[in-house]
C-alpha cells in the first residue's frame, strides 16, 4: 500500500512520461551497460590493463585469435635469440607447436622459461633431446589470446584500457557533477530565497564570473599546480556551478511566494529549513535536467583536459588519456583512436539523450 | 544608449582587475619559475635575467608595475619568446585565430539558427526527431577525434585538403580547421533555437496571429524575432571563445594562433603572455557581451527601459 502511494506525485508522473521517451529508454539502457561493464569488465577480459604484451603491439581490433601466423614467426624468432639458439623447424598441432631448437654450445633447458614469460605460450615440454642436448624438441601450448579492440603502442589490450578508463571518466563525470549541484543548488536557493541586495550582488558575481575564461583558468591551475584528480574534480566542479545557480534561483523566486512557502513561515521555520525542506526538493524537476546534461559536459572538459596531458595521468588512464595516445598513432593504428572514441562519444550521446528526454518529460505542456 | 554603453564599460573595470590580480598572484605563488630550465642556469645568470625582467623586487611592486605598464596600453615583453613582446605575439596570433572563429561562428550560427527553427516548426516529424539525434552527436563529437578524422579522410585517404599548416591562411588550409571548430556549435545553436522558438510559439501573441488568419512565414518572423534572444546571448561567449582560438584545433592542425601562445605560455611560466591572452579573452567576452545586449534590446523592445 505505501508503496503505490509513494508512486504518486510529480516525481512518479515524471518517470512515468520519461519511461515513454523511446530515445530517452534505448539511451538509458545503453548506459546502464557501459557502466557494469567498466566496473567489472577489466575482470573478465583475461587481461590485466597494464599488462603489455611486447610482441602484439599495435594489433588492429578483431576477433582472431593471438597470436596469429603473422605474429607468430618473429614472436618465436625474438623469442629463440633470447634464448641463444636457432629455430630449426616449427610445427603447429591444433593448439600446440612443436619447435626445434638447435645450439652449438647446447640449448640450456632453464632457457626455456622465456617462453610461458612471453605469455603468448603455456609451459614448455621436452619431448626429445639429440645430439648431447645440441637439439631440442620441445612442444609448447600456444595461449589463445583475444584482443577484441586491439593493442596499443605497448601492446596493452585495448578494450580491458578503455573500461578502466570508462571508470575514472565516469567517476570524474559523476563527483564534478555532485559538486557543481551542491555549489549550486545551495548558492542559487540562498540568493532567490533571501532576494533583495543579498541576490542582487550573489546574481552579480554570478555575472562577473560567466565573463572570465574559465578553460583558461582550468589549463592554468593544473599546470601551474600538478595535476591531480581531486585538483581536477574540485576545479571542474567550481567552474560548472554557474548554470545550476542561476537556474535554482529562478526556481525559488517563484516558489517563495507559493502559499505552502508562506505556511512554512508563518508556522515559524527558519529560513535554512524553508530553504532545505520546502524549496529545494521543488526545483528537483530542471535541476536534474540541468544535472543530466551537466555530465556528458563534464566527461567532455576531463577528456579534453586529459588529452592535453593536463588531466588524468599514468598510470590510471581516461577515455581523453587513451584518444590523445590514439590521435597521436592515427597514421598507423587507427583503431587506438577508433575504440576509445566510440565509447565516449556513445555515453555522451546516450547521456544528451536521456537529458533531453528527462526535460521533455518534467515539462508539464509536454502532454 | 552613449550612456549605457559608458556605464557598462565602467563596469568592466572592477571584474578586468580582479582578473589581472587573481592571475598575476596564482601565477607567481605557484611552484616554477620562467627561467627554470632542464639545466640550472649559473647563478649570476639567473640574478641576472631576474633583474632585467623585474622579478627580483617585492610581489606588490612587480603588481603595481605591471599595471602601470598595462595603463599604458604596454602588456610587457614576453619571457620565452626571445626579443618579442607580448603585443607583438598576439598581433600575430590574433589574426590566424579570429580568421578561423570568424568563419567558424558564421557557419555555425547559419545551419544551427536555420536547422533550429526548421525543426521547431514541424516539432516531432522526421526533421525535428533527426535533428535532435544530430545534435546530441555534434554535441558529443569532442574537437581532438573530429580533427584527427578529418585529417586521416580528406587530408591521408582523399588527398583533397592539406593535412595542416596556415600558409598564410589559404583557403584550402581553413576548411577543416573551421568545420571542426563549427561542428559542435551547430547543435548546441540548432538546439537552443529549437527549445526557444517552440516557447514562443505556444504563446498567446502567435495563437492569436494564427487564429487571425495570418501567413505562416510572418508568424515566423515575429516569432523568431523574439525566440533569437537566447541565442544572441549565447553567441556572445561563444564568440569570444572561437575567435581567441582554439588550443586543441590550433595544435592538431598546427595553426599559429592564441589557443597555442596561452598554452605554451603556461608551460613555460611565461606570466606577461599568459597574462596577455586571458585579458585578451576577459576584454572580449566584455565588448561582445555589451553588444550581445544591445542587440537584445533591438530585438525586444521591452529590455530598451532597463538597459
Amino acid at each position: 500500500m505505501s508503496a503505490t502511494r509513494a508512486l504518486a506525485g510529480p516525481a512518479a508522473r515524471t518517470l512515468s512520461r520519461l519511461a515513454r521517451e523511446r530515445v530517452a529508454m534505448v539511451s538509458l539502457t545503453v548506459l546502464i551497460l557501459i557502466a557494469p561493464a567498466c566496473l567489472f569488465g577489466p575482470a573478465l577480459t583475461g587481461h590485466d590493463p597494464t599488462r603489455a604484451y611486447p610482441d602484439l603491439r599495435q594489433l588492429p581490433a578483431g576477433l582472431t585469435a593471438q597470436p596469429d601466423p603473422d605474429h607468430l614467426r618473429p614472436a618465436l624468432e625474438r623469442l629463440a635469440f633470447r634464448m641463444r639458439t636457432r629455430l630449426d623447424d616449427v610445427a603447429r598441432d591444433g593448439d600446440a607447436l612443436r619447435l626445434t631448437l638447435s645450439s652449438e654450445a647446447g640449448v640450456d633447458r632453464r632457457s626455456l622459461v622465456y617462453l610461458p614469460r612471453s605469455d603468448l605460450f603455456g609451459e614448455p615440454n621436452v619431448i626429445a633431446d639429440t645430439e648431447d642436448g645440441k637439439r631440442l624438441v620441445v612442444a609448447v601450448p600456444l595461449r589463445r589470446l583475444s584482443f577484441p579492440l586491439g593493442t596499443d603502442v605497448h601492446g596493452r589490450d585495448l578494450l580491458t584500457r578503455c573500461l578502466v578508463a570508462g571508470r575514472v571518466s565516469l567517476l570524474i563525470g559523476l563527483i564534478a557533477t555532485l559538486v557543481a549541484l551542491l555549489i549550486g543548488v545551495g548558492y542559487g536557493a540562498t540568493a532567490g530565497f533571501i532576494g533583495g541586495a543579498v541576490d542582487a550582488v550573489m546574481m552579480r558575481l554570478v555575472d562577473v564570473l560567466y565573463a572570465l575564461p574559465f578553460v583558461f583558468f582550468v589549463i592554468l591551475l593544473l599546470v601551474f599546480f600538478r595535476p591531480s584528480l581531486t585538483l581536477m574534480l574540485v576545479v571542474i566542479g567550481a567552474v560548472e556551478w554557474l548554470d545550476m545557480a542561476r537556474i535554482v534561483r529562478a526556481q525559488t523566486l517563484s516558489l517563495r511566494e507559493r502559499d505552502f512557502v508562506r505556511a512554512a513561515r508563518a508556522l515559524g521555520l527558519g529560513t535554512p529549513r524553508i530553504i532545505l525542506r520546502h524549496i529545494v526538493p521543488n526545483t528537483f524537476g530542471p535541476v536534474a535536467v540541468a544535472a543530466t546534461l551537466l555530465v556528458p559536459r563534464v566527461i567532455l572538459l576531463e577528456s579534453f583536459l586529459s588529452f592535453l596531458g593536463l588531466g588524468v595521468q599514468e598510470p590510471d588512464t581516461s577515455w581523453g588519456v587513451l584518444i590523445a595516445e590514439g590521435a597521436r598513432a592515427i597514421e598507423s593504428a587507427p583503431h587506438m583512436l577508433a575504440g576509445p572514441a566510440a565509447f565516449l562519444i556513445t555515453t555522451l550521446v546516450a547521456l544528451t539523450l536521456i537529458g533531453d528526454g528527462l526535460a521533455d518529460a518534467v515539462d508539464p505542456r509536454a502532454d | 544608449m552613449i550612456r549605457f554603453i559608458l556605464r557598462r564599460l565602467a563596469q568592466s573595470v572592477p571584474t578586468l582587475f580582479a582578473v589581472v590580480a587573481v592571475n598575476f598572484f596564482l601565477m607567481r605563488l605557484a611552484p616554477g619559475g620562467p627561467f627554470d630550465l632542464e639545466r640550472p642556469l649559473a647563478p649570476t645568470a639567473m640574478e641576472n635575467l631576474r633583474r632585467v625582467y623585474g622579478l627580483d623586487q617585492p610581489l606588490i611592486v612587480q603588481f603595481g608595475s605591471y599595471l602601470a605598464a598595462l595603463a599604458r596600453g604596454d602588456l610587457g615583453p614576453s619571457f620565452s619568446f626571445r626579443d618579442m613582446s607580448v603585443l607583438d605575439l598576439i598581433a600575430r596570433g590574433l589574426p590566424v585565430s579570429a580568421t578561423l572563429g570568424a568563419l567558424a561562428l558564421a557557419l555555425a550560427a547559419c545551419l544551427g539558427i536555420g536547422l533550429g527553427t526548421a525543426a521547431a516548426l514541424r516539432r516531432g516529424g522526421a526533421l525535428d526527431r533527426l535533428l535532435g539525434l544530430g545534435a546530441a552527436l555534434t554535441l558529443s563529437l569532442p574537437s581532438f577525434v573530429v580533427a584527427p578524422l578529418l585529417q586521416i579522410v580528406f587530408g591521408l585517404s582523399l588527398r583533397w585538403l592539406p593535412l595542416s599548416g596556415w600558409e598564410g591562411g589559404a583557403p584550402s588550409h581553413l576548411i577543416l580547421p573551421v568545420v571542426t571548430l563549427a561542428l559542435p556549435q551547430v547543435g548546441a545553436l540548432a538546439r537552443l533555437t529549437r527549445a526557444s522558438l517552440s516557447e514562443v510559439l505556444r504563446t498567446q501573441p502567435v495563437r492569436t496571429m494564427r487564429s487571425l488568419g495570418l501567413p505562416p512565414s510572418r508568424i515566423t518572423r515575429h516569432a523568431l524575432r523574439g525566440a533569437l534572444l537566447p541565442v544572441v546571448a549565447y553567441l556572445a561567449p561563444l564568440a569570444a571563445a572561437l575567435l581567441t582560438g582554439s588550443v586543441v584545433v590550433e595544435t592538431i592542425f598546427g595553426l599559429p594562433g592564441i589557443g597555442r601562445y596561452f598554452v605554451e605560455g603556461a608551460l613555460n611560466r611565461d606570466y606577461t603572455l599568459v597574462m596577455g591572452t586571458v585579458l585578451l579573452v576577459v576584454a572580449l567576452v566584455i565588448v561582445l557581451n555589451l553588444i550581445a545586449d544591445l542587440a537584445c534590446a533591438w530585438l525586444d523592445p521591452r529590455l530598451r527601459n532597463t538597459a
